[in-house]
């Protein structure tokens, strides 16, 4: 509670409020520190008071032998595992909440971590969060209780900043490769500003919008955005400013669009592909199901993956489980691609250390992977990753943009 | 020559050192090398600095919510900045700062100032942080 009575005053808080969901993220990376802190708290016996999911965690709990990871590691993520499952969170490890258990519902007051899933629960949902960081997540879901300010607060909802979509095809809006592109613009371009994206087609899917939410979450700030006729606080344009006007206006075209996809790459047209990752966010089952019928297309005209390639997909126990029952998981793991759970290749040691060049059809990946993996990195499409995958080198067709 | 810009405490402490100036945001989860303390996001103008004893001076925080847990390892380990001087205020890395306080009795000063104030810092300027939140600036006399 100190923690967050300090939090308060640094928010300029006027006094605290109730929440009624949580969502860690300070199970995600395993440090000395992150560790000792969750278990101060579970050894004093501190659980929460709230319903409280996991963000994905440091391991792949029941294959990370598979993964090659060491013995030391995986024991102390062990440790911090139970840490938090002692203090009674729930075991979802999995960093698109929203697409698994317990999603909060419209106006709902949450304290959610992890970046995408903020943005998500904002924005998509019409949940309140803020941006909870790694630590006072766990102190908001014992205590029940969160400074009242920022996103919290209707006021503080309103846009301010209009990002008009200005001559694009439906066609393009329909390729997923399109959100997580405009997402990495929008994160750019909002800077910490709230905008209001128009132009967006109204049935955009839960995997389309999740992809918008990581980009635009890891380029810059974005915890929530409004999208006219699409997102619940913005039916229209005079709802989303509250009444007011646009602090700016931007107009994005296809150009913008082509320079936004063309730097979320380091790795160049043709470089001999390593590693395709896909499932950041964790995959859904109906991503799931895009891959297998996108490696059925590769198989039936016999083409199979390329020996220098591996493809790993991250996904949590909840798709896995609707996987399980499909036939597609036997489609994947015959054409090679690994799946692992509960956690990401940013917080398990399992990219091998010879690994040069990724492709993936993640915005947040693209963004972090040179970086944290010290890799060159492609960005495509989840079929162009494919059709690379195949092929051994980063082929993109360019069907988009 | 020097001068002293009057700021906000957000994570009252005092610090010295000279500033390492970034025009950009930064994330420090993917963006700061635990082990080095060397600014890994290659997007970024100042991608290969070191930040590790210095007055590390950047707009705000943005992109990962584990940038707490990546500031407060770094405080623990001695790679982290002397001190933050921000524009504005960014709850996820004053709460690596307090969270490290609360555990370890050892928080990382961060300051918020004024944008024109803010903008007058130049790289390499030698800056001393007080638990008020005033910043003392000098800078070296030019060698020309």
């Amino acid at each position: 509670m100190r923690i967050l009575v300090r939090m308060a005053e640094v928010q300029s808080a006027p006094e605290m409020m109730d929440v009624s969901q949580a969502h860690i993220d300070g199970c995600g990376l395993l440090s000395e520190t992150g560790l000792e802190f969750a278990e101060t708290l579970a050894v004093k016996g501190a659980k929460v008071c709230i319903p409280t999911t996991l963000n994905m965690g440091p391991l792949d709990l029941q294959n990370w032998r598979r993964f090659g990871v060491n013995e030391d590691f995986a024991a102390k993520a062990i440790r911090q595992a139970k840490a938090y499952t002692d203090m009674e969170c729930i075991p979802t490890w999995t960093c698109a909440p929203y697409q698994s258990y317990l999603t909060p519902r419209f106006g709902q007051q949450i304290a959610w971590g992890e970046s995408n899933a903020i943005c998500y629960a904002n924005s998509v949902l019409g949940a309140r969060t803020n941006r909870y960081g790694d630590f006072i997540d766990i102190c908001a879901a014992i205590t029940g209780r969160v400074p009242r300010c920022g996103l919290h607060l209707k006021e503080n909802r309103k846009a301010q900043i209009l990002l008009r979509l200005i001559d694009i095809a439906p066609a393009i809006m329909r390729n997923n490769a399109f959100f997580a592109t405009l997402g990495h613009l929008v994160g750019s371009q909002a800077e910490d500003k709230i905008p209001v994206i128009e132009g967006l087609p109204v049935d955009a899917s839960s995997d389309q919008l999740k992809a918008l939410c990581a980009a635009a979450a890891s380029s810059g700030e974005v915890a929530l955005f409004h999208a006219i006729g699409l997102t619940p606080e913005a039916n229209t344009l005079e709802e989303a400013f509250q009444g007011g006007k646009p602090e700016q206006v931007i107009d994005i075209r296809l150009s913008d669009l082509q320079k936004s996809r063309a730097d979320l790459s380091t790795a160049k047209e043709a470089d001999m592909l390593d590693l395709v990752v896909l499932g950041c966010p964790h995959f859904s089952f109906d991503e799931f199901r895009e891959l297998a019928r996108l490696i059925r297309a590769q198989t039936e005209k016999g083409k199979m993956l390329h020996p220098n390639v591996k493809v790993i997909v991250i996904s949590c126990q909840t798709s896995y489980a609707l996987l399980q029952r499909s036939d597609f998981l036997d489609v994947l793991t015959d054409f090679g691609v690994e799946i692992t759970l509960d956690t990401c290749v940013f917080h398990t040691p399992m990219v091998a250390p010879d690994t040069k060049v990724i492709m993936t059809n993640s915005g947040k990946c693209a963004y972090y992977a040179p970086g944290e993996l010290g890799v060159q990195v492609a960005f495509g499409s989840m079929a162009e990753c494919i059709a690379s995958a195949v092929k051994g080198h980063i082929y993109r067709k360019e069907t988009l943009v | 020559m020097e001068r002293t810009l009057v700021g906000r405490p957000i994570v009252s402490g005092s610090a010295e050192g000279t500033a390492l100036v970034s025009k950009e945001p930064l994330s420090f989860w993917g963006g700061l090398d635990l082990s080095t303390g060397e600014i890994i996001d290659r997007r970024l103008q100042r991608s290969g600095a070191v930040v590790t004893g210095r007055v590390f001076v950047f707009p705000r925080g943005k992109g990962s919510s584990t940038s707490s847990a990546t500031l407060m390892e770094s405080i623990k380990t001695d790679v982290a900045p002397a001190a933050i001087v921000n524009l504005k205020v960014d709850p996820i890395l004053a709460l690596g700062s307090i969270v490290s306080d609360e555990l370890y009795h050892k928080a990382l000063p961060i300051v918020v100032l004024a944008e024109k104030d803010f903008y007058s810092i130049k790289e390499d300027d030698h800056l001393t942080i007080e638990p008020d939140g005033k910043v003392l600036v000098s800078r070296k006399p030019s060698a020309k």
